[in-house]
């Protein structure tokens, strides 16, 4: 509700606290009504970085949308591309005829992101709250994630990896002894961090019993992902609704109980060691073969083709000028995002251009329920609440 | 992502419930779709949220498609799912341009407040019952509805005037 700041008590005060403020991350304004320390009412405003996608993607042809998803999660850009370009295949009917290396690729990068997402996050939020050594750690192992990402995509954060029927690229030349090195030390990393903070009196005073959400407040709210798990709900879009190829690897989805910012923290640490867990099996079980769906008229040709034949040159100038045309119809599609269910329904016209990209954002939905979790607390608690929620303002905001 | 089992018991509970609703229903990738008139949206959702063989507990999303030039012209679009059962749904239901108002799912769905302003915010599409339907992501002084068809991509609405550049 807005707050009327005419009508406030005595020993009452309105506090505004962002969108200019480190801890707000910059898009983020919150007015509190406090009593002494206390927060009893609160109103939350977003869209400060807000760029219209929608109207965007409404305007850019298929593959032109590519690039703006990885500008909605901008710490894990990878489960973006691939829950898009899904969406389009589905649209398209080639869903069946992906080829397993590029689904086992996918899984491994979205994998990677994932890490690099709960990385970000835990690392602000524990900043946050003063310890400015650990956040030096997770950005450490961020940066042996992300080089590892920068060595297959060509870029660190804004990767636009993932094409429409297949990948831009195979991975390079050894990429499994780099990913293995990097792996390696991220668990050395996670284990230091589990010394640092699982028993941590001051961490644990800070987080525990802070920003509590029950079962069915959460489910009510929409959350999803880790905000959903650590009230103990085990639900996972790659568990529930097995895409790619998740319902062949092994892994396990680790839950919380009390639904507080600790096991918010909990179940992100545990997470990252599923999701390594996760990409050594993909590493194994991954086959040879092609990247990309024997399809001309979704697939570009190989530029060997462009330049020598005509066949290729005129294939290539009809697929950038007239673009990929879906069937009419509407689709949703689901991934298991860093922060939790991403979605994406597009509605197709017929044309080479989507009629409406709609982008279920999970950062956006658990801001709705901020004003409810900090309601009751003290000033200073706001901070860990906000910080284990991982708003990212690229997703929140569109 | 609709199972086989789930195909088609929403269709079958909402006859039984609503013999006298006039609705459709079709299936596209893999999803169910039902599509009901405006004034009866709240009462086929609050049913599929009670009734306990659906239990669709979680509003997963809330969106407004413009078919511009169609009549009615805005679609809503639920997508709705239950989380024991982990089937889900889509529920349509249009409203038209010179009255676009649909019923509030808030006291339904606490996640609703927040989809229906942004829709509000994007669409122009009033609901009503809704406890605070201010703008979310722009601000308040904008006008007009951006995500609408006939808004022009490249309009600009800045708060402060841009400084003209003195050559």
């Amino acid at each position: 509700m807005a707050l009327d700041i005419e009508k406030i008590a005595d020993d009452q005060m309105i506090l505004n606290i962002g969108p200019s403020h480190p801890a707000m991350h910059g898009t983020i304004r919150i007015v509190v009504k406090l009593e002494g320390e206390t927060v009893v009412d609160s109103d939350v405003e977003v869209g400060f970085l807000h760029r219209g996608f929608e109207k965007m993607a409404e305007s850019f042809r298929y593959q032109q949308v590519i690039p703006l998803t990885d500008r909605l999660n901008y710490v894990s850009p990878l489960i973006n591309n691939v829950g898009y370009v899904m969406a389009v295949e589905k649209l398209l009917g080639i869903e069946d005829l992906i080829p397993e290396r590029t689904q086992y690729i996918r899984v491994i990068m979205s994998e990677l992101s994932r890490i690099t997402d709960h990385l970000t996050c835990l690392g602000a939020m524990v900043m946050e709250l003063g310890a400015q050594t650990a956040f030096f750690y997770f950005m450490t192992a961020r940066e042996y994630i992300y080089q590892v990402i920068e060595h297959v995509t060509g870029a660190r954060v804004t990767t636009s990896y993932t094409r429409i029927g297949g990948l831009r690229n195979d991975l390079p030349d050894g990429f499994e002894e780099l990913l293995e090195a990097a792996l390696r030390k991220t668990e050395e990393v996670l284990s230091e961090i589990h010394g640092l903070f699982d028993r941590n009196r001051i961490f644990i005073d800070r987080t525990r019993g802070v920003g509590v959400i029950s079962q069915e407040d959460a489910i009510s709210y929409g959350f999803t992902g880790p905000l959903l798990r650590a009230t103990g709900i085990p639900y996972d879009v790659r568990k529930a609704y097995p895409y790619l190829v998740y319902d062949r690897l092994d892994f396990e989805i680790p839950v919380g109980e009390y639904g507080d910012t600790y096991d918010r923290y909990m179940v992100r640490m545990l997470e990252m060691e599923q999701s390594i867990r996760i990409i050594r099996q993909a590493m194994k079980q991954l086959p040879e073969g092609p990247i990309y769906v024997d399809r001309r008229d979704i697939v570009l040709p190989p530029k060997e083709e462009v330049y020598n034949t005509i066949e290729g040159t005129i294939n290539h100038f009809k697929l950038i000028f007239e673009g990929i045309k879906p069937p009419k119809g509407e689709v949703y599609v689901a991934v298991e995002g860093g922060n939790g269910e991403l979605g994406f329904y597009i509605v197709s016209d017929g044309s080479e251009r989507p009629y409406k990209v709609r982008v279920r954002p999970p950062s956006f939905i658990h801001m709705a329920a901020l004003s409810d979790l900090i309601k009751g607390h003290m000033i200073a608690d706001i901070i860990p609440i906000f910080g284990s929620i991982n708003m990212i303002g690229g997703e929140c905001d569109r | 992502m609709g199972e086989e089992m789930a195909e088609n018991i929403f269709v079958k509970k909402l006859k039984e419930k609503f013999p006298s609703i006039e609705f459709e229903n079709e299936r596209q990738h893999d999803f169910d779709i039902i599509k009901v008139p405006r004034d009866r949206l709240f009462s086929v959702i609050k049913f599929f949220k009670e009734d306990p063989d659906l239990d669709c507990d979680m509003l997963v999303d809330l969106t407004c498609v413009d078919y511009l030039g169609e009549e009615p012209r805005f679609e809503l679009v639920y997508h709705l799912r239950s989380m024991k059962k982990l089937h889900m749904i889509r529920v349509k239901s249009r409203v038209p341009e010179d009255d676009p108002v649909i019923d509030s799912l808030t006291p339904l769905y606490k996640i609703a407040n927040w989809f229906e302003r942004e829709v509000w915010d994007m669409y122009g599409v009033k609901f009503r019952g809704h406890p605070d339907l201010r703008r979310i992501l722009l601000y308040e002084e904008f006008e007009g509805h951006p995500l609408r068809k006939d808004y022009p991509r490249t309009k600009e609405q800045p708060l402060v005037p841009y400084r003209k550049q003195e050559s």
